[in-house]
């Protein structure tokens, strides 16, 4: 049996003057377990808590019973002071009779009825609470960040600048990203490679930071502070130590014809490559898919000349271990497939172009060496023709993404603008829904492109695109002014929708962390927590947890870089003591409980057990792990058995406030 | 006749410890009134509460018991209360097999900012509750006598 | 008015509620010029009540129901149900017709589709 002491709160009058404060501590005296109770004016405030640490001592309190205010407001002081007085916090039970009992209720009569209720209720689970004490968890102190462009690349700098070992694994041969394809950014103008590429070589020179490009995330296991990640590196079949990444290779490979993915297809490559001048790491990458001596043993012309002697045909795929304390995702995004949108003959005409295609058309590293030629014939365009929202702000389902984009706008004027500025004999129609320009300098630049560049801005949507004798017949609707257009345009360019890269879901299930139907990662909070994921020291970064321009990444990045360096300064992790536990006597290896967890925080082990007879039963029982557990009690429910229970909510101490209550 | 005026069922009320307990802590703070028959239990997620809670409640006396948890996409655990949705229409669909009225029993969402709902549907369920009188069908009558 | 306004939407089917007025439906109307409301007006006029108007334009008897808003329409409002919808509604008014059908062949157009004539008999048939 329990010796609790019972103390009630007036709360000034807060309390007092709906409820009979000496009713309720003489009423709860009279309690099983009660050996001591009473009311004071204001229990959280220093006196009172004297009070409580000095009854703990003299009666030799096992439970408190508090009577006040609501626990979200003071339960943490009320389990600190017993803490203090040397009794386990968790051996605290607080009543509320402020915001559910005396605030709501005008007579006395029902609120002191009530009161005594609530806190017959309360003594009722402190008789079953059991101490409790938090684990604790140590933390490895490296972090790893999932993709290797902006997001992650800034993210990994400022981990690294921390002190703190970083591994980026990017999937493609080089770091970099998107942000290596665009040629410049709104709204400024500037270069990106101008300003992306510093950055990459700071990665790279950075002790902290260990590169594994053209590498995959195969298996994480483990939790907050303990991950352990199994990385595929994929063969390159070229030595990263030896190569020095001098081209030669790439430009006396027989094998020509490899569509140029950097280039989104416009132009070709050879089957080894290294993607762009400025790569990191900049190493040759063999293709197997076109690699003639991979495919038929018959070329070695690469083996032959490379004087580091670094290709090795014979390499295989490798696979690591590692371990981590903290993950972030920064997987990115692509533009959607235009395969749906056959009306805009995307896929009848090479003159329609996504507008990450016309932005290698632009840039001086493109196929056309920054010259806009017709990517069809090599002329010069003279109308252009931009469609907005291509696949955005669908209606979901078969028909487009449900969201808008949110960068489509911005780099639209951008290409338009710059259009017009190189090439002032053109006419440029952009078609619009909505011109959605939120952002420092973003309308302004957005009027300039109308007011300056005399960019033709129609509000309409093109309702049909079709190729005819050479040119590309558009007819749109022109909604202010009420005609519908025809325009005999020399290019087409389609913002495309953009949306989380196909790895993300993959990842978001080997790391438990939750995402949304669009397949972009959910965050913990959407206002309050936005660079975590719900799943404990997995941090998000990027446009894998929604569309992005370049700012908002990079600030994303460094928020979530101080997240992460904030779990890695420390040496161990305080855990949620009130978490799941099964009794294995009663396991019977269902597994249901495994199923229902968000977190995987529940594993099954074989173990043995005394069977009759000096026998031994071996069988399958599940196991928390308290430092992933956030203590919901889904598995509790789930339980067939009914071997799960939830530490200070377990079945016995709710099914004992619920007799309470009914009594 | 006089019996029935003065009845006032016993009203169980669950509420999750992120959004319907802070929800019903902010109809406390807005003084927003609803009868002193509901008595709330604090739950970690909808999803703690086992069916065999409401049993109980029914059979030692409880004349109604409502759940009330975040709204579906915002549980604070993720997906909890998409299981405590499940289980409970499972669950109430068994309660009408045993001929308990379908009204004694309810699940409502109510998030921390939703004070004056958490006060309107305590307010409303009193109300559907004392309509339908005492609870007499999974009433043990050997936990009443002690 | 308004009930006929819900006859119209339930027939249909369509929640006009559910247009962004991005005008791809217009955009892609190969009968854009001959109407005098154009499709996304259709939709517009249904919502905020100037059905009547609807009902008495001939730009409805333009439509050729080609579907191609139906099929281009990001949102899924779908017009060419509603217009088909509306011309339902102005034939169900008995009496209210607004073409009869001795009028047919003297505005027959020689370039229209012989599927659009068959169905506009069938629409005007009594």
């Amino acid at each position: 049996m329990q010796k609790i002491g019972v103390f009630v709160c007036w709360c000034g009058s807060n309390i007092a003057a709906t409820v009979d404060v000496q009713a309720v501590s003489d009423a709860l005296a009279k309690e099983p377990g009660v050996v001591f109770s009473t009311n004071y004016q204001y229990m959280c405030s220093q006196a009172g808590q004297d009070m409580i640490q000095e009854k703990i001592r003299e009666f030799g309190l096992t439970g408190v019973v508090v009577c006040s205010c609501s626990p979200r407001m003071h339960e943490t002081t009320f389990r600190k002071t017993c803490e203090k007085a040397g009794l386990n916090p968790y051996m605290v039970e607080i009543a509320n009779i402020r915001e559910q009992c005396s605030w709501i209720h005008k007579d006395k009569e029902t609120g002191t009825e009530k009161a005594i209720i609530l806190g017959r209720a309360a003594i009722a689970k402190v008789q079953l609470n059991a101490p409790l004490t938090a684990g604790q968890s140590p933390v490895v102190k490296r972090a790893l960040v999932i993709g290797g462009g902006i997001a992650g690349i800034q993210t990994a700098l400022d981990i690294a600048d921390a002190g703190f070992p970083v591994d980026i694994v990017e999937t493609k041969p080089t770091i970099g990203g998107k942000m290596t394809q665009i040629d410049k950014t709104f709204p400024t103008l500037d270069c990106a490679a101008c300003i992306l590429t510093p950055k990459m070589v700071d990665a790279a020179q950075n002790e902290n930071i260990n590169i594994l490009s053209y590498s995959e995330v195969e298996a994480v296991k483990g939790f907050v502070g303990n991950f352990s990640v199994t990385i595929r590196r994929k063969a390159r079949f070229v030595d990263e130590t030896k190569c020095t990444g001098c081209g030669l290779c790439t430009e006396k490979c027989p094998q020509k014809k490899v569509p140029n993915e950097f280039n989104l297809g416009l132009d070709n490559r050879r089957a080894i490559y290294i993607p762009f001048a400025q790569a990191v790491p900049k190493v040759a990458t063999i293709d197997p898919n076109y690699c003639t001596m991979l495919k038929t043993g018959k070329c070695g012309v690469c083996s032959k000349v490379c004087t580091a002697g670094a290709i090795d045909y014979q390499q295989k795929d490798e696979l690591i271990e590692r371990e981590y304390g903290a993950i972030v995702a920064a997987t990115g995004f692509n533009p959607i497939s235009m395969d749906k949108f056959d009306e805009f003959a995307y896929s009848q005409s090479p003159d329609v172009v996504t507008s990450l295609e016309f932005e290698r058309l632009m840039n001086a590293a493109g196929p056309t060496g920054g010259t806009l030629l017709r990517p069809s014939d090599g002329t010069h365009p003279h109308t252009l023709v931009f469609v907005q929202c291509v696949g955005s702000r669908c209606d979901g389902g078969e028909k487009g993404k449900p969201y808008c984009s949110k960068i489509c706008c911005m780099y639209t004027a951008k290409h338009a603008m710059l259009t017009r500025e190189k090439y002032p004999d053109t006419d440029v129609y952009v078609f619009y829904i909505d011109v959605r320009t939120p952002g420092k300098n973003f309308d302004e630049f957005y009027r300039r492109a109308v007011e300056e560049y005399g960019v033709h801005y129609i509000k309409g949507m093109v309702g049909k695109v079709v190729p005819e004798n050479g040119k590309l017949k558009v007819q749109a609707s022109d909604l202010l002014g009420g005609q519908q257009l025809h325009i005999d345009a020399d290019m087409v360019v389609l913002a495309a929708a953009i949306e989380p890269d196909k790895s993300a879901r993959p990842l978001a299930t080997m790391l438990t962390a939750s995402m949304d139907t669009n397949d972009f990662f959910t965050e913990a909070h959407p206002k309050l927590r936005p660079v975590e994921s719900p799943t404990a020291g997995v941090f998000l970064s990027g446009a894998c947890q929604g569309p992005k321009d370049i700012p908002e990444t990079v600030a994303q990045a460094g928020a979530a870089a101080s997240k992460v360096i904030g779990l890695l300064v420390k040496d161990h992790l305080t855990c949620n003591p009130c978490v799941a536990s099964s009794n294995e006597m009663m396991c019977n290896g269902c597994s249901a409980c495994e199923k229902v967890c968000p977190y995987g925080a529940i594993t099954y082990i074989d173990k043995d057990f005394r069977g009759p007879n000096r026998t031994t039963l071996r069988r399958r029982v599940a196991q928390v792990n308290p430092a992933v557990c956030q203590g919901c009690g889904a598995c509790t429910v789930a339980c067939p058995s009914g071997a799960m229970d939830l530490k200070g909510f377990s079945n016995a101490q709710i099914m004992a406030e619920v007799d309470a209550i009914c009594k | 006749m006089q019996v029935k005026e003065e009845f006032k069922p016993t009203i169980v009320a669950f509420c999750c410890n992120w959004c319907s307990y802070a929800g019903a802590d902010l109809s406390g703070t807005n003084r927003l009134q609803y009868p002193a028959n509901v008595k709330i239990i604090r739950i970690p997620c909808s999803c703690r509460l086992n069916p065999m809670f409401i049993l109980r409640a029914f059979q030692r006396g409880a004349d109604g018991v409502i759940l009330c948890g975040c709204h579906p996409g915002d549980c604070h655990y993720t997906t909890g209360n998409y299981y405590a949705r499940r289980r409970m229409t499972l669950l109430f669909s068994m309660l009408d097999y045993l001929g308990i009225e379908r009204e004694r029993t309810r699940v409502e969402w109510v998030s921390a900012a939703e004070g004056a709902k958490f006060a309107a549907t305590m307010n409303d369920f009193v109300e559907t509750v004392t309509k339908l009188g005492e609870n007499k069908r999974l009433e043990d009558l050997r936990c009443k006598s002690e | 008015m308004s009930d006929m306004t819900e006859i119209v939407k339930r027939i249909s089917g369509v929640n006009p509620r559910k247009c962004m007025k991005c005008g791809k439906c217009s955009g892609a109307c190969p009968a854009y010029d001959e109407m005098d409301y154009h499709p996304h007006q259709f939709v517009d006029m249904v919502e905020n009540g100037r059905l009547e108007e609807l009902m008495n334009s001939r730009g409805i008897y333009m439509c050729l129901s080609c579907f191609a808003c139906l099929e281009r329409c990001p949102r899924s409002v779908e017009p060419s149900k509603l217009i088909e919808a509306v011309r339902l509604a102005v034939v169900r008014q008995q009496g209210k017709n607004h073409l009869n059908p001795e009028q047919i062949p003297e505005l027959l157009d020689e370039e229209l589709p012989q599927q659009a004539i068959t169905s506009a008999f069938r629409k005007y048939r009594k």
